[in-house]
């Protein structure tokens, strides 16, 4: 047995310390929203924020998540309560099929909060390294540029706020 | 016995001639500034020439600052004697070179030498292109004559004293610039011959490769021994080799063309630009190049070409079987086998899958920089370029853990003994990333 931090509560899982956390958040924990892409941390899909960092939980074994911080996109917002970058992604009607789109918010989401007022370019390359084949990448820019907005006038970074 | 006042008059004698001597070593007259030529006056054919050998210089490495516009220069170049900003090379009349005549293009190229008369930093490796053709600087300048003009003024340099006085680089070149243009060595095949007319000259291969001495000039009894460049570490490219398998002419010529070889690994750091630059010139050239480099690494002592041989074979037999248990490194094979073993231990070599790292010259190489840049940075291509990809482990990983994996690597992966400092050099990693940001727009 190992302890996860995960969405600001401990939990308890039987996993190999080789096990990627993206097993243990899909399988262990039910917190579907970080996809299976590739498996070889080559489309984003899987990322979720670890003490702050958008991180591919695909290659990142759970050894070495002793002590730290694991949030996904289910730590974010909830369907009554989304989160600033959800309602930005939702508002902007940023996915289509919608199987990266998880993994592009908790990356934005991590930008964001270490960088409130990206500029294009720096939005661009922060997202170079996530695939999205329907072609949503329009739209995902200006989510990027709402959820900014939205950050500074509207809530509190997400990270401060507890959701229910 | 001498009067004081002939001692007098010898001494003064001595001091003007002195002068006079130092003044015809430092002293570079101006060359007249001509109206730009139009570009139309260059012959179209020229111009692609100048392309191709401005690939294959490498220009636009330094003289263009990431995302910003093409030959603008301001790319800070950073020295153990200060930093040096790279200059405009656009034909703008005011603060490019559009004022400069061809002369004045050509001595530049040959000695160092700006049209006003200013020696120039050896930053700009005229050590190197002194051996360019005439042939080939007029094509050059016909290329760069021709490009957009950009108003972009000259960035100071940071430099102390007494490096901040230009006339010091007199002396350096009086100590280590060899002007002259090639000669062939006629034992040799055509190729061969211009392979070396390239490296020796306008590539410059040895400006990264060569270590330098404590004047910044390079070894040349060393002759592309390895040297360290942009916190990368360039490999020797001679029988120092690191590489577990030796290269040969068909590998170098693969590798260079296209950023990877499936027995090497990838190119990284700036030898991505170089390769990026050389996929878009004449094949001939890049032939010539390997050709002359394979020469330059020599036939392989009989021992190392039977590891080589032995280390391909164990690849071929993918998936490989990482040595398990017993390293003494717990932590460090836990890692491998946790993170990077689902790709470098996989069924797909590169560029699908990750090199079986017992062929990786990284993880063979004098000190884990290079392996510490790739771990934390991992392997991106850059917009618009075909490559393998790698994802970074520096949010995922501490520096001790990276540490622990790099140390586990050299001890399974390499014949070469520990590596000192490994931790230390992973702390300078992460604190001064290595990355392509450094040619970023500042």
């Amino acid at each position: 047995m190992m302890k996860l931090n995960v969405n600001g509560s401990d939990r308890q899982v039987d996993a190999d310390p080789d096990t990627p956390l993206l097993y243990v958040l899909r399988d262990d924990l039910q917190l579907n929203a970080a996809k299976f892409g590739c498996g070889l941390g080559q489309c984003g899909s899987c990322t979720v924020i670890v003490d702050g960092k958008a991180v591919l939980s695909c290659v990142t074994p759970v050894v070495l998540l002793e002590g730290r911080k694991v949030t996904t996109l289910e730590g974010l917002g909830t369907i009554e309560a989304p989160a600033p970058i959800q309602r930005a992604f939702i508002e902007e009607q940023a996915a289509q099929c919608g199987y990266c789109i998880a993994g592009m918010m908790m990356r934005a989401q991590a930008l964001l909060q270490r960088n409130s007022k990206p500029t294009e370019a720096e939005i661009r390359a922060e997202l170079g390294l996530h695939l999205c084949r329907c072609g949503t990448h329009m739209r995902i820019l200006r989510a990027m540029h709402r959820a900014a907005k939205l950050m500074q006038t509207a809530d509190a970074s997400p990270t401060q706020r507890r959701t229910p | 016995m001498a009067s004081p006042r002939m001692i007098g008059g010898i001494v003064a004698i001595a001091v003007i001639a002195g002068a006079i001597a130092a003044a015809a070593i430092v002293w570079r007259p101006a060359i007249a500034a001509i109206e730009p030529p139009a570009p139309q006056s260059f012959d179209s054919a020229l111009v692609k020439r100048g392309r191709d050998l401005a690939d294959i210089g490498n220009c636009n490495d330094c003289h263009t600052v990431r995302g910003a516009k093409d030959f603008a220069g301001g790319l800070a170049v950073p020295t153990p004697f200060g930093i040096i900003y790279s200059s405009n090379i656009t034909p703008d009349p005011e603060t490019g070179i559009g004022r400069w005549s061809e002369a004045a293009f050509r001595r530049a190229m040959q000695s160092g030498v700006d049209r006003d008369g200013r020696h120039l930093y050896p930053t700009f490796p005229y050590d190197h292109f002194t051996h360019v053709s005439d042939e080939d600087d007029r094509a050059l300048y016909a290329y760069l004559m021709t490009r957009r003009p950009v108003h972009a003024p000259a960035r100071d340099n940071q430099l102390s004293f007494p490096f901040n006085q230009r006339l010091v680089v007199a002396g350096w070149k009086l100590l280590f610039l060899r002007p002259g243009s090639y000669q062939p060595d006629l034992t040799k095949s055509t190729e061969w011959n211009r392979g070396a007319y390239l490296v020796e000259g306008l590539a410059h291969c040895g400006a990264c490769h060569t270590p330098r001495n404590a004047l910044g000039a390079e070894r040349t009894r060393a002759a592309f021994a390895g040297g360290d460049v942009d916190d990368w570490h360039a490999f020797a490219i001679n029988s120092q080799s690191p590489a577990p398998v030796p290269w040969d002419a068909d590998a170098l010529f693969m590798y260079l063309r296209q950023g990877w070889h499936p027995d090497h690994g990838v190119a990284r750091g700036p030898m991505a630009q170089v390769v990026r630059n050389l996929s878009d010139v004449p094949e001939s050239d890049v032939r010539a190049i390997a050709t002359y480099i394979a020469d330059m690494f020599g036939a392989p002592a009989p021992d190392r070409k039977r590891r080589g041989d032995d280390l391909l074979a164990r690849a071929a037999s993918r998936p490989a079987q990482p040595p398990s248990g017993g390293s003494g490194n717990a932590g460090g094979e836990a890692l491998y086998a946790a993170a990077c073993a689902s790709c470098h231990g996989g069924e797909r070599a590169p560029p699908y899958g990750g090199i079986d790292l017992a062929l990786s010259s990284a993880i063979s190489g004098p000190d884990a920089r290079n392996a510490a840049n790739t771990v934390l940075m991992g392997i991106r291509p850059r917009e618009g370029e075909r490559g393998p990809i790698m994802p970074g482990f520096a949010d995922s990983m501490t520096d001790q853990q990276i540490a622990a994996l790099l140390t586990y690597l050299r001890a399974s992966f390499s014949h070469q003994p520990p590596w000192t400092d490994t931790a230390e050099i992973v702390r300078n990693a992460r604190d001064t990333p290595a990355d392509a940001s450094k040619r970023d727009r500042p």
